[in-house]
């Protein structure tokens, strides 16, 4: 295994730089203890009541994402160009989302077919001429990357609509330095804990013209049920502002106001982590119960900034995401510095040829799917389950897109029998406003299964703290 | 500022929390009767779901009250929307969605006491447990009570759940006087004698005061002296004008802070001031359980007033 796949920690049998420190504290500890640690930390988790629920069984389901206690590090100059990259890229979506809900140059410049925007069920009709306040589109992004080389980075996708998973990035650092507090006074680790506060002043700087004063800033959450509750209420709280649901708010006076004990007050800015299709019933879907009616005209009139904007999901689709290396080179008059995996589009009857004779080494993914439902993993599938998907493949082509099977990178997890490999990926958070803020990290995904290549929590995936070193 | 919602789920956490104690209580007393009484007790277990309210809820399910049966009705029913189990469920789902509104070691001690009670309480309780699964009830709602007296801001979020707490605590003291009102009545055949000693026991047990009770009056009980120390003693945390007191006071409170006064403030004052004039005596005259009965309602009353004025929905 250690041969086939990039590990992040050794290279044959020498430690790789970013883990010199890490390695020599690993080597002075007791295995039995860190064990013990790990579960210590699991409890820690519950406590805080740091879970998720999984859709399609009883409400009582709560379920911990498993947390792993050796971290994934990353060196200082690996993170610099990780960085230029990812602000190159947040920069890019945020012009191609301006321009396709205006003039639409890019189709008109024929770097992109007009059906792919047209026919998109994430292309809304609604936002086009809107200016968003700050001229801002998508203000949080969650990039995923994953890694196959010393210094071969790929984009996996981008997540312009609601990226989750910020609050373990905090929660899972928290959790490391409370466990291995001698770990960070030894190893210079740059800090993530600010995100929440870079978070609340960058929604504050895109306040609209209708705001007086200091922006009332407040997240949107569909409620206690929705599998993101606890980060919700985690930002919420960290940001120190309401976490409000759709029955809290209605138009008061041009404004969407919130109903507090002494009246209703107004709200200049909504971290929405509620869908599109649901956010105001007047616009989308009708029988939104998780939304405000009438919130999308107050936003036309300036009333109010919702971010991220309806109709990011344009941005992130499957389908976009193959011509993103046109778009980054369209808007920013440079290559992308991050590349893209290589992407068949089915809608293309050459493509469609290619993955349905390639099957058995290719992952298959859904369009508009996330969460590592509906897809095929080629080589790990069953004759029998890539005819099954074959047959949807020919059925409904535009529906998909293959890739393929990446040999993502390995970093040790801490198992019963010592260190032992398995694939990550990485998804930095960052954040578009009057300037681009990234803190240094992301969360860090791990398939827990040996041999496994699906790091999604709902497919037995877990996270790591990742330390960007101080170097 | 505060949510409606906010302080809705504030509101009813705290009285759901209220609530879990005050049935571990009477679970307690009845269990402590049913083992001291010998054949004398009769319908223990009946009187102790009259007190906890459930009693028709009870008898839907079950022919008969026994000791079993009761008690698993009253700690872990999902029937019984007050057994133990249902109201520490509610109270962690508000305290979920006023997480923001919460200090990290309440909400950790909520969800603690959630955890340990949904754990114990997965298979039925036998008597032999019955104490042990008591004590676990008491010790963790005490654990987020403390928790929530040491590192809570006394603002209005503060304001909110005392006022929860106090009007469930009242309405449970109440509720326990009531149905035992009958053995406070001025009867010929006690007036000078001893009070059933077991009677006494119970109500003063209900409400974790049989130690105290002995500090303020005579080691024997009179009927008069448990009236006073229950409605009208306020040195006593559970008494009807001790809680009423302390609703007056978180009601002030924020009366001050907002400044606006609502209909609810003058039910509250107006609720607290009639215990300055009463007596024990004063109250048998007029009928006790009349006067419970009313209490009970106003308490009702003060509940939807402090709704509306707050606009918790």
């Amino acid at each position: 295994m250690a041969a086939e796949f990039f590990d992040e920690m050794r290279a044959g049998e020498m430690m790789r730089d970013p883990y010199s420190g890490y390695a020599d504290w690993y080597a002075r500890q007791d295995p039995a203890d860190l064990n013990r640690k790990g579960e210590d930390a699991e409890k820690l988790f519950r406590r805080t009541g740091i879970t998720f629920n999984v859709y399609g069984e009883s409400d009582a389901a709560e379920r911990l994402i498993p947390f792993d206690i050796v971290p994934r590090i990353v060196s200082g100059a690996e993170w610099r160009r990780l960085a230029q990259g990812i602000e190159q890229r947040v920069v890019a979506l945020n012009a191609f989302l301006d321009d396709i809900y205006h003039r639409q140059e890019i189709v008109r410049a024929g770097r992109i077919p007009v059906e792919l925007i047209a026919k998109n069920v994430a292309f809304l009709p609604q936002m086009l001429g809107m200016k968003p306040p700050g001229g801002v589109y998508t203000h949080i992004i969650g990039v995923d990357i994953v890694r196959t080389g010393e210094n071969d980075f790929f984009v996996l996708e981008d997540n312009a609509r609601t990226p989750s998973g910020v609050s373990y990035m905090l929660e899972n650092r928290e959790t490391m330095m409370q466990l291995f507090p001698e770990l960070f006074r030894d190893i210079r680790v740059k800090p993530v804990e600010n995100y929440p506060q870079l978070l609340r002043q960058s929604l504050a700087a895109v306040a609209p013209p209708a705001a007086k004063g200091k922006p009332v800033v407040a997240v949107l959450t569909p409620g206690i049920y929705n599998s993101a509750y606890f980060e919700h209420s985690f930002l919420a709280d960290q940001m120190g502002c309401e976490l409000v649901e759709g029955s809290d708010l209605r138009i008061e006076n041009g404004r969407v106001a919130m109903r507090t004990t002494e009246g209703y007050k107004a709200i200049d800015v909504l971290y929405r982590r509620v869908d599109d299709d649901f956010l105001d019933p007047l616009t989308f879907r009708p029988d939104s119960q998780l939304g405000i009616p009438g919130i999308m005209d107050i936003y036309r009139a300036g009333g109010i900034t919702i971010a991220n904007a309806p109709g990011t999901g344009i941005a992130d689709d499957k389908a976009i995401y193959s011509y993103m290396p046109e778009i980054v080179e369209f808007y920013t008059g440079r290559k992308a510095i991050l590349q893209n995996v290589p992407t068949w589009r089915c809608s293309e009857a050459d493509s469609l040829k290619y993955v349905l004779e390639h099957l058995h080494e290719l992952v298959v993914k859904e369009v508009h799917g996330s969460g590592g439902y509906g897809m095929l993993v080629g080589p790990a599938a069953s004759k029998k389950e890539r005819e099954t998907f074959a047959e949807k493949l020919k059925a409904r082509p535009s529906n998909y897109i293959a890739q393929p099977t990446l040999a993502l990178s390995t970093c040790p997890i801490l198992t019963g029998a010592g260190l032992s490999p398995r694939h990550v990926d990485l998804r930095p958070f960052v954040l578009v406003s009057d300037q681009i803020r990234i803190v240094p990290g992301g969360l860090t995904r791990v398939a827990l299964k040996e041999g496994s290549l699906v790091v999604n929590s709902s497919q037995g995936g877990g996270t790591k703290d990742t330390w960007v070193l101080d170097d | 500022m505060l949510l409606g919602r906010t302080a809705n789920g504030l509101y009813w956490m705290h009285r759901y929390i209220e609530r879990a104690e005050s049935t571990a209580r009477l679970l307690d007393a009845g269990h402590h009767v049913a083992l001291t009484g010998g054949s004398g007790v009769r319908d223990i277990w009946g009187s102790v779901l009259q007190s906890s309210g459930v009693a028709d809820a009870f008898s839907a399910k079950y022919a008969e009250s026994t000791e079993a049966s009761a008690i698993d009705f009253m700690l872990r029913d999902p029937d019984n929307t007050s057994s133990v189990l249902s109201v520490i469920d509610n109270a962690r789902n508000n305290g979920r969605m006023v997480r923001t509104a919460l200090t990290r070691e309440v909400w950790e001690n909520l969800n603690e006491a959630w955890m340990k009670m949904k754990d114990v309480f997965s298979t039925p309780v036998t008597e032999k447990n019955l104490p042990e699964a008591l004590s676990l009830i008491k010790r963790e709602t005490a654990l987020i009570r403390g928790a929530f007296e040491g590192t809570m801001l006394r603002d209005e979020r503060f304001n909110f759940a005392r006022m929860g707490t106090y009007l469930e605590r009242a309405d449970n003291t109440a509720r326990i006087l009531d149905v035992k009102y009958y053995v406070l009545l001025p009867a010929a055949n006690w007036v000078g004698s001893s009070f059933d000693n077991l009677q006494w026991e119970t109500i003063l047990r209900s409400v974790s005061a049989h130690r105290s009770y002995r500090w303020v009056y005579e080691a024997q009980a009179t009927a008069a002296n448990i009236a006073d120390f229950l409605i009208l003693n306020r040195r006593m945390p559970r008494s009807l004008a001790y809680c009423m007191g302390m609703i007056l006071l978180n009601m002030r409170d924020l009366e001050r802070d907002y400044g606006t006064s609502h209909v609810c403030h003058s039910t509250a004052e107006a609720l607290e001031k009639q215990f300055g004039g009463l007596t024990a005596q004063g109250i048998f005259d007029r009928g006790l359980h009349e006067f419970l009965q009313e209490f009970m309602a106003d308490c009702n009353r003060l509940s939807s007033e402090i709704t509306d004025s707050y606009r918790f929905y």
